[in-house]
């Protein structure tokens, strides 16, 4: 058995290097075909009817007009008599007809009546929410009373994080073509090929083994596209209905917003104290979140700091008549850095103490004490804090406020099950395919890279398949797990391929099989590197062979075999300036430190702190979902009033990732999720520095910002 | 969609005798970013489009006797780069800046800016302008955080246009046509806020097309101030034109026009009349601006409005006069 372990850090040759991404220059240049690009001949394009109350009965329902309507091949009701709606968005009813516009036509002839329900849907007042709550009951750890009693300090608050949306530029859906052989093509929007399949095989009752699937790209998805969803079962179902015809269904953008995926809210009442001397010895929560109908959204708090000795803690999950929630971009771990980095960062306001400080201090508090209190140090450094931050409050006269805060976050990050399968053509040409797919991170480069490097070949010498169920089972992409597990799988496939390709080239080479190696395009022997054969040539030794060889990472083993492992820490630092006139939050910085094990590409590792970066930014300052208390519906399901960040308000993003020998020894570790976690905590504690007093709720809009500082309710 | 027919003449003639006796029957299509979403989403669905775009009569930016015309199909670029509106007119330049899109710059028209509709999201979800639902006003029990904070009401949206406020402050005139001939409207009577559902927010009748602005030029001093959330492409929360006719170094005569804050450009008449006479500094400029919100009734979601008009009015009589803050 080959040895799979990494190439030493000083050894490597492409892995380390900084390759922009192989499909960068056909998405710039709009030649990428996204699967919401695709129309098929005879394809039908198919709408949803949609509930527009949060809650009711459907008492009847009559698609005899729609049916009729020019250009409508196939109806299908989704919510029959007797359903009981539970968000506004609801699918009642789907349509396919020729063109779109027929289609949505069309949809406007279903009559449904409806038994109107009363619905609940905004969490934020705690009073409001009582009875729609279901408590998880109180944890308590150490003696909280005493430690209020002894406490120097003691600091409580009120803050809130709302519910945001995915918001993904490619919206939800597929095309799909289901022939009357029970054959199904699917060309969906997803985060997982490989179990989409699976999905879509227990739905459609079709064996998996008839599904086939494609995507090449996918245009956001955070944590919101895994399932087949309601849209792909129904469209698959008017496929079949329509004769196999295939069926085109991508959300529109309202819809997308509104049934598309949520991040949870969070929301507490807190109370921390401590000694004079910034040592935190209390933490009380009480806290609830709402994550749709389901309730949902737990954060885990305290964050980070999660040794504080003595704790009293309650959450109550909210039932809202909202669309559930999916996963975002590290599930519950904004929520839970805000909830614990804003509080932290009052108590070390009324301690007078540097926030940076106070979390140096409190560094035993956290699992991995040496690694935060390395990239506290590094980012107040990048920061300049030591220069520009000032205690709370103390930011000068003018209306132009600026001001500094930090944030820490944790993730996971460990490689998922992956295959990837390794072929070696007689021409020399190398192909690598996996059932894994490329959320615009830059998987498909590195995959690139893992071969060529282990290849001893350049990455422009691989030829990278992946997006496909023709291609071996590669794991969903969630939980910033795709890293670990595609390098690792590629990397054994590769060395799998290629012992089996020196059985080939021994003789030739005169030396046997396990005295051959490679390097720069060549298959040399150990001991005598004189002794080699080109690529190509040695290739040619194979005559009419392939070889073509699988390898897997298996997450069990992973760790043993030193490839990829999990656990991060992170710190971010924001500066910001605030008009304390207007409330407008400008974004000065962002520095981001992150520590992340092996980097297979600096390049590609760096955009997706950068991605993440002005993620934050935009839930700190601008994303909220916000639904409207008489009607139910949710009021900003565009993207005029669901307000992201144009470049011109991000500011500087300063990356600074932790590669260092140490971290390398950790094999490769994903890169997702975790960057995506300080920067709310950050940003709003930047703007408590500026203005002198917390925003209590994100995002913090010039109305939440002019709010506070009024001492308005918001 | 309803299907609908367009048409594109080459005449104002022509164009105004495609439209129709009601809202239904034809619709203008100038630059489309408004019109086209809003047939989009069912909200109007036009029998006809008569394109204005390839109208002579509509384009151009001239100086006449009577002050600068600007055609209504020129667009927000063109006047943004005219050499003419930016030696005299800061106070557009400003709001056409304020635009912060190429692409609706190069799109949308200053005509089209005038007529746009309302971006109240219950208006743009159906449910009208003075929008009801089960018995309730959406606007004053729902969510009313963009909505107005001056205005005697029943309309709570807020005009949504960038160049209104600027054109009163300058006392601009608008042409209208229609197939029996031409009227001309002080651009302050343009605006119009609604007492029922069935009449519009701008002074247009459904047989008419709104031709040229007619912009005196002064030697008044001008200015726009905005305030966005965002320097990417949003909608302003406040906004506030000036213009100052100076005496001396005193103030002579003064108009402030605050923007997005009430169903029409509001004329700050009394803020106007009180900086007569007065010097432009920080402290009377902020003055002026509490004195234009004077009569502002927030909402119950937007009273913070209210400070940031008085600060828009202050920031605009700071950069008219020249003065820093």
């Amino acid at each position: 058995m080959p040895e799979y372990r990494w190439p030493d850090m000083s050894k490597r040759k492409v892995m380390g290097q900084r390759f922009s991404r192989l499909d960068g220059v056909e998405k710039s240049s709009g030649r990428a075909k996204y699967s919401s690009d695709l129309n098929k001949p005879g394809m039908l394009h198919a709408v949803l009817v949609t509930s527009p109350h949060a809650h009711a009965k459907v008492r009847s329902i009559d698609t005899s007009a729609a049916e009729k309507h020019p250009g409508v091949a196939a109806v299908r009701v989704i919510a029959p008599a007797g359903t009981e709606i539970q968000w506004a968005g609801w699918e009642v009813a789907i349509i396919a007809a020729n063109t779109e516009l027929a289609a949505r036509d069309a949809a406007a002839k279903v009559k449904v009546e409806y038994d109107v329900l009363e619905h609940f849907v905004r969490e934020a007042d705690l009073k409001k929410v009582k009875t729609r709550a279901k408590p998880a009951g109180e944890q308590v750890e150490g003696d909280p009373e005493m430690a209020a009693k002894q406490a120097d300090v003691v600091s409580e608050g009120y803050y809130g994080i709302p519910v945001l949306t995915h918001c993904c530029l490619e919206t939800h859906g597929n095309v799909v073509q289901w022939t009357p052989d029970n054959k199904v093509e699917f060309n969906p929007s997803t985060q997982s090929v490989t179990s989409i399949r699976g999905d879509l095989a227990r739905l459609l009752s079709v064996p998996a083994a008839n599904i086939h699937v494609h995507q090449d790209h996918v245009g956001g998805g955070f944590g919101s596209k895994f399932q087949p969803d309601r849209w792909g079962l129904e469209s698959s179902q008017l496929s079949k209905q329509a004769g196999g015809r295939p069926v085109k269904i991508f959300l529109d953008r309202a819809t997308e917003l509104v049934i598309g995926g949520i991040r949870p809210s969070g929301f507490a009442n807190i109370k921390v104290g401590a000694k004079k001397d910034g040592t935190i010895t209390l933490w009380e929560s009480e806290s609830w979140a709402t994550g749709g109908i389901g309730g949902g959204g737990s954060p885990p708090i305290p964050y980070v700091f999660t040794k504080i000795p003595n704790r009293r803690q309650s959450h109550s999950a909210v039932s809202t008549n909202t669309a559930p929630s999916r996963a975002w971009r590290a599930p519950n771990h904004q929520q839970a850095c805000y909830l614990t980095c804003a509080p932290l960062e009052d108590l070390a306001a009324k301690l007078k103490m540097d926030p940076v400080e106070l979390l140096i201090k409190n560094a035993g508090l956290t699992a991995r004490p040496d690694t935060y209190v390395r990239q506290l140090k590094k980012a107040a450094e990048l920061s300049e804090w030591s220069k520009l931050w000032h205690p709370r409050g103390d930011a000068g006269k003018g209306s132009i406020r600026r001001g500094l805060g930090v944030g820490a976050g944790t993730w996971g990050g460990a490689g998922h099950d992956s295959t990837a399968r390794v072929t070696i053509h007689p021409d020399g040409t190398v192909e690598v395919e996996l059932g894994s797919q490329d959320l615009g991170t830059g998987t498909r480069t590195i995959i690139a890279q893992v071969a060529a490097e282990s290849l001893g070949l350049r990455v422009q010498d691989v030829r990278v398949k992946i997006g496909d169920t023709n291609y071996p089972p590669s794991g969903t992409s969630g939980g910033s797990t795709t890293v670990g597990g595609v390098s690792s799988s590629t990397r054994k496939a590769s060395l799998n391929a290629l012992e089996k390709l020196y059985i080939e080239v021994a003789e030739a080479l005169g030396a046997p099989a396990d005295q051959l190696t490679v390097a720069e395009g060549k298959v040399l022997v150990k001991d005598n590197p004189a002794k080699s054969l080109p690529w190509k040539a040695a290739c040619q030794k194979l005559g009419v062979k392939t070889i073509s060889e699988t390898g897997s990472n298996v997450p069990a083993q992973a760790a043993r075999e030193g490839l990829n492992t999990g656990g991060v820490g992170g710190v971010q630092i924001a500066d910001v300036s605030v008009d304390i006139e207007t409330g407008v939050v400008k974004m000065n910085r962002l520095v981001a430190v992150q520590d992340m094990g092996l980097v297979i590409n600096p390049k590609t590792a760096e955009s997706q702190i950068f991605g993440a970066c002005i993620m934050s930014i935009c839930g700190a300052l601008m994303e909220e979902r916000i639904t409207d208390e008489i009607t139910g519906r949710v009021l900003n399901a565009d993207m005029e009033f669901y307000k992201l960040a144009g470049i011109k308000d991000i500011g500087e993003i300063v990356v600074h990732l932790d590669i260092t020998e140490e971290n390398d020894k950790r094999g490769v570790i994903g890169l997702g999720e975790p960057p995506a976690v300080p920067g709310i905590a950050a940003i709003s504690n930047a703007v408590a520095n500026a203005i002198g007093l917390r925003v209590p709720t994100v995002p913090m809009t010039p109305m939440h910002v002019l709010n506070a500082l009024a001492g308005r309710k918001s | 969609m309803q299907p609908f027919e367009y048409a594109s003449p080459k005449t104002l003639k022509e164009a105004l005798a495609l439209l129709g006796a009601g809202w239904g029957d034809a619709a203008v299509l100038a630059g489309g970013t408004d019109l086209l979403s809003l047939m989009k989403d069912n909200v109007m669905a036009p029998k006809r489009l008569v394109n204005v775009k390839e109208i002579p009569e509509l384009k151009g930016i001239t100086k006449t006797g009577a002050g600068v015309r600007i055609g209504a199909a020129v667009t927000v670029d063109e006047l943004a780069s005219n050499a003419l509106i930016r030696a005299s007119f800061p106070a557009l330049l400003a709001a056409a800046q304020g635009i912060s899109s190429m692409q609706m710059r190069n799109m949308g028209t200053v005509g089209g800016d005038l007529c746009q509709r309302p971006r109240c999201w219950y208006f743009r979800a159906g449910f009208g302008l003075l929008p009801t639902h089960e018995g309730k006003n959406l606007v004053a029990e729902g969510d009313s955080r963009y909505h107005a904070i001056l205005g005697a009401g029943p309309a709570h949206f807020v005009s949504a246009s960038s160049f209104g406020p600027a054109l009163i402050a300058l006392g601009a005139k608008v042409k209208i046509a229609s197939a029996k001939g031409t009227r001309e409207v002080e651009a302050a009577k343009f605006f119009v806020a609604p007492q029922n559902s069935e009449t519009r927010e701008v002074a247009l009748q459904p047989n008419e097309i709104l031709t040229e602005i007619v912009v005196p030029v002064s030697a008044a001093k001008n200015a726009t101030y905005e305030i966005r959330q965002k320097d990417a492409l949003d909608w302003p929360l406040a906004t506030a034109s000036v213009s100052l006719t100076m005496k001396g170094t005193a103030v002579g005569s003064a108009r402030i026009v605050l923007g997005h804050v009430g169903p029409t450009p509001f004329d700050a008449d009394g803020a106007a009349k009180w900086l007569a006479g007065k010097t432009i500094t920080v402290e009377t400029a902020e003055a002026a601006g509490k004195a234009a919100v004077e009569s502002a009734k927030p909402l119950k979601d937007n009273a913070y409005k209210v400070q940031m008009a008085a600060v828009a009015v202050k920031r605009a009589l700071l950069a008219a006069a020249g003065v820093k803050a």
